[in-house]
């Protein structure tokens, strides 16, 4: 049985821990609104039921994940990352194909995206690797990140294809060597690379995308183009949104979801029917909810008392702020429609087990600052 | 804190505060504009069109009535699942059509389409039994316009057809109706829209992003349109139209006592029954490239010299200003007069002899009248022509045209140069500048009847007609009734071909040159027959219809227009005593 150490629950950040689970209640509430059926015929469907039956398998695997000591992880990164490569590759051979893109493997009892159980495995590894290593990073050791943990796993996933999650993979490679040290000409060079390959490689990326990819940017360049099209999520997003008002129009009450105006409204579009129900009063306070997640959470890894552990916590903590402002900036349309979930809220198993294993070392990170005590 | 650690988190402030900035524009400037979208999608009203009013002819004979009629349509969600082939199969229609349809832009996404009017009984029943291969296909009970008379009242009745832009623009009538409405667009069905198109009825409901209805909300049934009673007889209006057998021309009847207007007929004609629910492309093509052109209505908007028709008018106004007598022999017909190097003709190039008013109406000697001309001037002509109302619309319609009566102000205003006594012989005999309507000459012919009272002819049963006496000699009247009995009756007479045995009737001939005679050896196209006219009442003794018949390029009056006239008075009658004795 493990041994509970009672600094260690005193140490426990309880806040976050509270925060992220009362995100999640308000989210399960708000898919049960969400897919209603309206006037009451046919049945709720139990999208809810699920949601809360992943919540309570999540806040396991979190008990777990903050009960052994985040160091030992280091040991077995190459294991781990050779594990998480593999996946990468089967999904490519032996994937499900869900709307056009291989992004499940199916185990029989139940299909799991191993993009998700990849994100944590890519942070713990790409942290162990860089942890080491002294600051600023070399070009050698640069070239070595960026190609091990940017571009391979980048390229095996823009062939799911899941280009949302694959830019993402790339985007937390860069921050987390910014954040490590770059050599300032460094930084110059890779921005001028990416700006000239961003203008030649264009025409490639456009022929390269799917045509639904196409149509999301150009339904995000002007929505009014094909309303029942793509610039139809967009434009209905916008109205749910906008429709909620100061105050909202009441839990449910709201009419574009059940009436299914609005397009994955338990998934992706998840905010806007909190919006329409809760108005711009409930969407402050869960916007303030996710702030001081975020603060708290990077906190951590400005107090953790080693590389490893602020690599961890950094590395998790963007990859939940990149999903949520890529989430909440898509159903604003302020950004493109690309199917990233809201963290902790979108209905998904697999991806909030993620988070939560995420939280979960965020939190152990926390708990063993103290060198002191824990040499 | 470094400053990396800094500018992290004031990046993530930053973007924070867009967001919330964003909600605020959203949420709270905004937000009237974003519930009114939402309840948009989530409400639709839906404009039920109201029965219209049925259109009975004076005997209570419906002259257009609505009977149902079974649309096929498809919901727009199953557009693309639709089973082409088969459903192309059992509506009888060719699939390039079908998937045409289907593809079509419609003005709601929501609203189902339309695929095919006028389903038979057959074709319902394939599709029910088929139902569970074809989803999303719905079968739509509807009211159709049905005109039982079709050509024959084409022209009268009008047609229907989806408010253009125009209408919506220039009505506040149709702003608030959907654009598959349909409403009158010519005829009576168009003058009368508002009284016959009834109150539409409305459905308030909920609807899904799909369209599927959830709930209705409010309902208010349609409210039928008025139905109209006409003073038109519909079986003189079927004769006629027979009798013409799509010649071009006009036949116009008025009650002469009352003004009321008996038959409108304008030919060729057009089905109208083509026309619901849009016109296919190539019947409308066809309409519009016929060179007899089959829409325009002649009977009102057709403008005709009107020849020796007009010879009436001349002798009234002889005998009115008391220049003439019936009995007194005005001039010897030689087959045409000379006047300084122009020689103007009389139709009988061997001459009359010595002619008085009684034989100059029957045989319609041209020299008579020059000399009748003459002898009271332009002036006069005009001043009766106008008395009796041409040259002017006779308040029937708004679509009429006015025709022309032609004197030394206007020649000198309009040709710019002046008045010749040719001009005077001319329209003493009904050539020249004059132009009349069918309608315009029927009238004239009813005032004369009825002892000289002016009434603006009416369509609309119970209408209180404005009514002019002209204060004419009745006795003056009385001699030209007579005289125009004996055009038909004597042997002499210019109709004399066209006496009936059933009905007696009198009236004048008149024949239109189109071409002069020596133009007609020259010319070579086809249009160089005479109009043929033929004004008269029925019967003799105590008058109740006054009629006028015209046929474009049918040559003489005597021999096409007044036996065409024998045929529709008798084709009338003759129907008339069949349906008699049937009850």
């Amino acid at each position: 049985m493990l041994k509970i150490d009672r600094r260690l629950i005193s140490s426990f950040d309880w806040i976050s821990f509270g925060i992220v689970v009362f995100i999640c209640i308000v989210g399960i509430l708000t898919i049960y609104s969400a897919t209603r059926p309206p006037l009451d015929e046919g049945e709720q469907p139990p999208f809810y039921v699920k949601q809360l039956i992943w919540l309570t398998i999540a806040i396991i695997a979190l008990c777990i994940f903050v009960s052994f000591d985040y160091i030992k992880l280091k040991n077995f990164w190459l294991i781990f990352y050779i594990t998480g490569i593999i996946l990468l590759i089967i999904v490519l051979f032996m994937g499900k194909t869900a709307m056009g893109a291989k992004r499940w493997i199916n185990l029989g009892f139940f299909s799991f995206q191993p993009s998700e159980i990849f994100k944590i495995i890519f942070i713990i590894s790409i942290s162990s690797f860089l942890e080491d290593k002294p600051s600023p990073l070399s070009v050698k050791d640069t070239i070595k990140t960026l190609f091990i943990f940017g571009i391979i796993p980048f390229l095996l996933i823009v062939k799911q294809p899941d280009l949302g999650t694959a830019i993402l993979i790339l985007t937390i490679t860069f921050i987390i060597i910014i954040y490590k040290g770059l050599h300032p000409k460094l930084m110059i060079i890779l921005l001028s690379i990416l700006i000239i390959s961003i203008f030649f490689l264009w025409d490639i990326l456009w022929e390269g995308l799917k045509e639904y990819q196409r149509n999301r940017l150009i339904a995000f360049i002007d929505p009014n183009i094909d309303p029942k099209g793509i610039g139809y999520n967009i434009m209905q997003s916008v109205i749910t949104i906008g429709s909620g008002g100061l105050f909202g129009k009441g839990f449910l009450e709201g009419t574009q979801g059940p009436l299914k105006f609005l397009p994955e409204r338990h998934t992706d579009f998840i905010f806007p029917i909190f919006a329409e129900e809760w108005g711009f009063i409930g969407c402050l306070i869960l916007l303030s909810l996710y702030f001081i997640l975020f603060l708290r959470c990077f906190q951590t890894s400005i107090i953790a008392k080693n590389s490893f552990g602020k690599l961890l916590s950094l590395g998790f903590t963007s990859i939940f702020m990149l999903y949520f402002f890529i989430n909440i900036g898509m159903t604003l349309g302020i950004m493109p429609v690309v199917g990233i979930p809201l963290p902790f809220m979108s209905y998904g198993g697999t991806t909030l087990l993620a988070n939560f294993i995420g939280i979960a070392l965020i939190i152990n990170v926390r708990m063993r600052r103290f060198e002191l005590f824990y040499p | 804190m470094t400053l990396k650690d800094r500018i992290f988190i004031g990046i993530i402030s930053m973007m924070f505060i867009v967001i919330l900035l964003k909600l605020w524009q959203l949420q709270v400037l905004n937000t009237e504009k974003y519930k009114k979208l939402a309840e948009q999608n989530r409400i639709r009203i839906i404009k039920i069109p109201a029965p219209r009013g049925i259109i009975y002819d004076r005997n209570g004979i419906p002259l257009v009535e609505n009977i149902p009629s079974f649309a096929a349509l498809i919901s727009p969600e199953y557009t693309d699942k639709v089973d082409v082939n088969l459903l192309a199969k059992i509506l009888n229609i060719s699939q390039e059509d079908l998937q045409k349809k289907l593809k079509k832009k419609h003005e709601s996404i929501y609203m189902p389409i339309r695929i095919k009017e006028d389903l038979t009984f057959k074709e319902i029943a394939m599709i029910e039994a088929r139902r569970s291969e074809l989803p999303g296909l719905i079968i739509e009970t509807e009211i159709k316009r049905h005109y039982p008379f079709g050509p024959a009242t084409a022209h009268l009745l009008g047609y229907l057809g989806r408010i253009t832009e125009n209408q919506i623009k220039n009505n506040a009538r149709y702003q608030n109706l959907p654009s598959y409405f349909l409403v009158g667009q010519t005829g009576l069905e168009k003058i009368f829209d508002e009284r016959l198109m009834g109150i539409p009825g409305e459905k308030i409901i909920e609807i899904d992003a799909l369209g599927r209805e959830l709930r209705l909300i409010k309902e208010s049934p349609p409210v039928k349109g008025e139905d109209i009673y006409l003073t038109i007889d519909a079986l003189l209006q079927e004769s006629a139209y027979k009798a013409f057998e799509n010649h071009p021309g006009a036949f116009v009847a008025i009650k002469p006592d009352t003004g009321e207007i008996l038959a409108l007929l304008s030919s060729p004609s057009f089905n109208p029954n083509m026309f619901i629910e849009g016109i296919s492309g190539n019947y409308w093509n066809e309409l519009v490239n016929n060179s007899n052109n089959p829409l325009l209505n002649r009977a009102i908007q057709g403008q005709y010299p009107p020849g020796s028709t007009f010879k009436i008018i001349t002798a009234i106004a002889g005998l009115e200003e008391g220049v003439i007598t019936p009995d007194r022999t005005l001039v010897n017909c030689t087959g045409g007069i000379s006047f300084g190097k122009w020689r103007f003709g009389c139709w009988h190039k061997e001459g009359h002899g010595p002619v008085n008013l009684i034989r100059a109406l029957i045989e319609s000697c041209d020299v008579y009248f020059y000399e009748l001309g003459r002898i009271i001037g332009i002036g006069k002509i005009h001043k009766y022509a106008t008395l009796l109302g041409l040259g002017n619309s006779t308040g029937f319609s708004s679509e009429e045209k006015s025709g022309l009566v032609p004197n030394e102000e206007w020649k000198k205003n309009v040709k710019k140069t002046s008045w010749f006594l040719g001009d005077t012989f001319n329209t003493a005999i009904g050539q020249g500048f004059l132009k009349v309507t069918p309608l315009q000459m029927t009238n004239v012919m009813a005032t004369i009847v009825n002892g000289g009272i002016k009434i603006t002819p009416y369509i609309i049963r119970g209408t209180e007609p404005h009514k002019e006496n002209l204060n004419l000699n009745s006795i003056n009247l009385e001699i030209i009734k007579d005289a125009l009995s004996g055009v038909v009756n004597e042997p002499n007479g210019t109709a004399a071909g066209a006496r009936s045995y059933i009905i007696k009737f009198g009236g004048k001939t008149g024949t239109v040159q189109v071409v002069s005679k020596k133009m007609k050896e020259k010319v070579s196209y086809k249009n160089i027959e005479h109009h043929a006219w033929f004004i008269g009442f029925a019967p003799v003794e105590k008058p109740e219809i006054a009629f006028s018949v015209i046929v474009e390029h049918g040559g003489s009056g005597g021999s096409v227009a007044a036996p065409l006239s024998r045929n529709i008075l008798e084709g009338y009658i003759l129907k008339k005593r069949q349906l008699n004795v049937k009850n």
